[in-house]
């Protein structure tokens, strides 16, 4: 049977042998990193702004309860229609329901990584709806029949002539594989798109328990253009998302751009307190915000790895793997991949069938130190493995180790067991990694150089006495 | 019971462990921050100069930065002849607008077939228009953007839809960063705040094919920002 390891592992066994695909995401990033610390360097102390920033998620977290009552009663009390939902088949439904209501035929999305997360888009193609993603990179894997490889860079895996291909082959317009003409072709559709929608769909960054309302950022327009056009609004986003004030944003919209995508300030970040109020020329006549658990609670319960939920969904800690770098995105098979996914999916779809994640990592730190919000994301791993093992024991590993300690104890056993390593290790020489070979695991990719015939001790004891003071003893 | 109450539950419930705070995992110790965290964000943020000579240069360098058009104008004649001049390079045929006593002005300048959106329109009508004229509440020198609302730019759509985006502002609408601006907004607004706000920092643009920038991918190919004395 597959499982989501061994899956795991062939796509990584084969995306690591993709030199080009290497190199090419290779590139991607270092144009990111210079352009992050640029901005980073602008900053008078972007340390004392990560640890603000994280204190500030600290207490919207730790108080996420009355953060929700509050921003839902304001939200409310100016015609917005909040409905709760626990689980992704709950959000899906009540999604389908608004949109059945409605008698909605077109829906416009823009880019909401919780709507992957309950594969909507699927849902509602199987109820009929018709639906387009207005991110340009998510427009392109939506017609790849993709998820999106990146949760920012939706589409960064994909060469130019690849998109024209696409294009060419679904829309009959690439008029060269230049990215300025094929942006162009993707904004001509677009347009006839949006002005036709019934709902427009959105994700959210933030939400402010203040004053009420939904920040959403951006650099296309198109979630503008989503909340602008449509009769109807739809916004799906998880519960974590909460900020206290008002005023907090004017640190983490910066601090999401700098470390999103190296930029001072995303192109639009648009605060929504309410559908279209009495008095406004346009905007949606109904507003429907889902909130979304879906096991966000359980992390919540877990207080040691909580800060995880502090999370802003950046992308920085995937820009920085080394693991991410070479495996890529589709190889995770998650909704969020890089560390960050690595250590909140076995919360979200269960620890022991995603606990392969918490190994795929060098635990070298590069993950928490990009991190905006300094979520102890290599930390989380390591606890990861430790409740897998705690949970489920590995029996053979603890026996393995229980021998060694045994023999690593006695020197007796130990000088026995230098002796018979040292005879028996040529006749593992065929079958090194082959399914006969007991650590085929390791020895695949690994040498274990010759063991000596003679060890440091007996070489010491043999030595001639020099100016016959005798050695020391052992 | 609903899911409401479902879910609050749960989260009351898993509040009941107390999570260390960020920096002190160490120790363990645990005391909630006096003063909220962010209040003293302008000494993080980047450095911008405390005269207003210094927060102009700085806009426009901001702006020059995120491919903006940025004018600074002496006085209502200049801000005449700026709008001229693009009407007349660009060949605009129709704008759309809102009112407002500068944008009153502008469009007044232009002398064009104009959209007012205040009242409701036809959303196929803007999309035909070439340019919008909006106001706008601040421009913040930090970041080279400005702030829109829906009561101070005509609605949500105008200040998107169209291909190129001018906005008219007054000297005194520049603040030094993004705290002066938020406080600002609050001040004008809190607690009937406009259905939407929105911060808008150069124009329109998209790096997804190949991490290269290009500029309109859905909003406007354009932004100018004509500032006058």
């Amino acid at each position: 049977m597959r499982t989501f390891v061994s899956e795991f592992k062939d796509r990584a066994t084969a995306k690591t042998a993709d030199l080009r695909h290497r190199q090419f995401i290779r590139t991607a990033l270092q144009g990111y990193e210079t352009a992050r610390d640029r901005r980073k360097g602008a900053f008078q102390s972007w340390e004392s702004a990560r640890q603000a920033a994280a204190e500030t998620k600290w207490q919207a977290i730790n108080h996420l309860d009355e953060h929700l009552v509050s921003l839902t009663r304001k939200l409310e009390a100016r015609g917005t229609k909040v409905h709760w939902a626990s689980t992704a088949a709950q959000a899906r439904d009540i999604i389908t329901q608004i949109l059945r209501d409605k008698k909605a035929r077109s829906i416009i999305k823009s880019k909401a990584m919780t709507s992957e997360e309950i594969h909507l888009n699927h849902a509602l193609e199987e109820a009929g709806f018709s639906v387009v993603e207005s991110d340009l990179g998510e427009f392109i894997v939506q017609l790849r029949h993709e998820t999106p490889y990146h949760i920012v860079f939706p589409s960064m895996h994909l060469q130019r002539g690849e998109i024209r291909e696409l294009f060419q082959r679904e829309i009959g317009d690439a008029p060269s594989d230049n990215p300025q003409d094929l942006t162009m072709v993707a904004r001509r559709v677009m347009r006839q798109k949006f002005l036709q929608a019934d709902v427009g769909f959105t994700g959210a960054n933030f939400a402010i328990a203040e004053t009420g309302m939904v920040s959403i950022t951006e650099n296309e327009g198109n979630s503008r253009l989503t909340s602008a056009i449509p009769k109807t609004m739809i916004t799906l986003m998880g519960i974590e998302k909460v900020l206290p004030r008002f005023a907090d944003l004017a640190l983490f919209l910066p601090m999401l751009a700098t470390a999103g995508s190296g930029q001072s300030m995303t192109c639009y970040n648009t605060m929504y307190s309410g559908p279209r109020q009495p008095g406004e020329p346009d905007g949606p006549e109904e507003w429907h915000l889902v909130l979304l658990d879906n096991r966000r609670t359980e992390l919540l319960a877990d207080a040691e790895q909580r800060d995880a939920l502090h999370c802003i969904r950046c992308g920085a800690c995937l820009n920085v793997c080394p693991i991410f770098r070479n495996v890529g995105g589709h190889t995770y098979g998650t909704t969020y991949s890089g560390p960050v996914g690595s250590v909140i999916t076995p919360h979200l779809r269960g620890l022991q069938s995603w606990k392969h994640l918490s190994n795929a990592s060098s635990l070298c730190g590069a993950c928490t130190q990009a991190c905006p919000v300094k979520i102890d994301l290599h930390h989380h791993l390591l606890q990861n493995r430790r409740n897998a093992s705690a949970s489920k024991p590995a029996v053979f590993e603890r026996l393995a180790y229980r021998i060694f300690g045994v023999v690593a104890n006695e020197p007796k056993f130990w000088t026995l067991a230098k002796k018979f390593g040292w005879l028996v290790q040529p006749l593992q020489q065929p079958i090194k990694g082959t399914m006969l070979d007991p650590a085929k695991a390791w020895t695949k990719t690994r040498d274990l150089p010759r063991m000596p015939r003679e060890s440091f001790k007996d070489w010491w004891r043999k030595r001639p006495a020099r100016g016959g003071s005798s050695p020391a003893r052992s | 019971m609903t899911e409401r109450e479902n879910i609050l539950g749960r989260i009351r419930e898993a509040l009941q462990t107390e999570a260390p705070l960020p920096g002190s995992h160490a120790d363990g110790s645990s005391h909630a921050p006096a003063e909220p965290p962010t209040v003293h964000a302008r000494d993080w943020l980047p450095l911008v100069g405390p005269t207003g000579e210094e927060q102009i240069k700085l806009f426009a360098a901001n702006c020059a930065d995120l491919k903006a058009e940025f004018q600074h104008l002496a006085n209502r004649e200049e801000l005449k002849a700026a709008l001229i001049k693009i009407r007349d390079t660009e060949k605009w045929q129709r704008v759309a607008s809102h009112d407002g006593e500068l944008a009153r002005f502008a469009c007044q300048t232009l002398a064009l077939p104009t959209l007012l959106t205040d009242k409701g329109y036809d959303v196929q009508e803007l999309e035909k228009c070439d340019a919008a004229i909006t106001e706008c509440d601040v421009l913040v020198a930090q970041t080279g953007g400005v702030a829109v609302t829906t009561r101070s730019a005509g609605g949500r759509a105008l200040s998107i839809l169209p291909p190129h985006h001018v906005v008219v502002a007054r000297r005194e609408q520049l603040v030094a960063d993004l705290p002066t601006a938020f406080a600002r907004l609050q001040q004008k607004y809190a607690p009937d705040f406009p259905s939407m706000i929105s911060f808008i920092t150069g124009p329109s643009r998209t790096g997804d094919i190949e991490r290269i920038l290009v500029l309109g991918a859905h909003g406007p190919k354009k932004l100018t920002i004509l500032c006058v004395d």
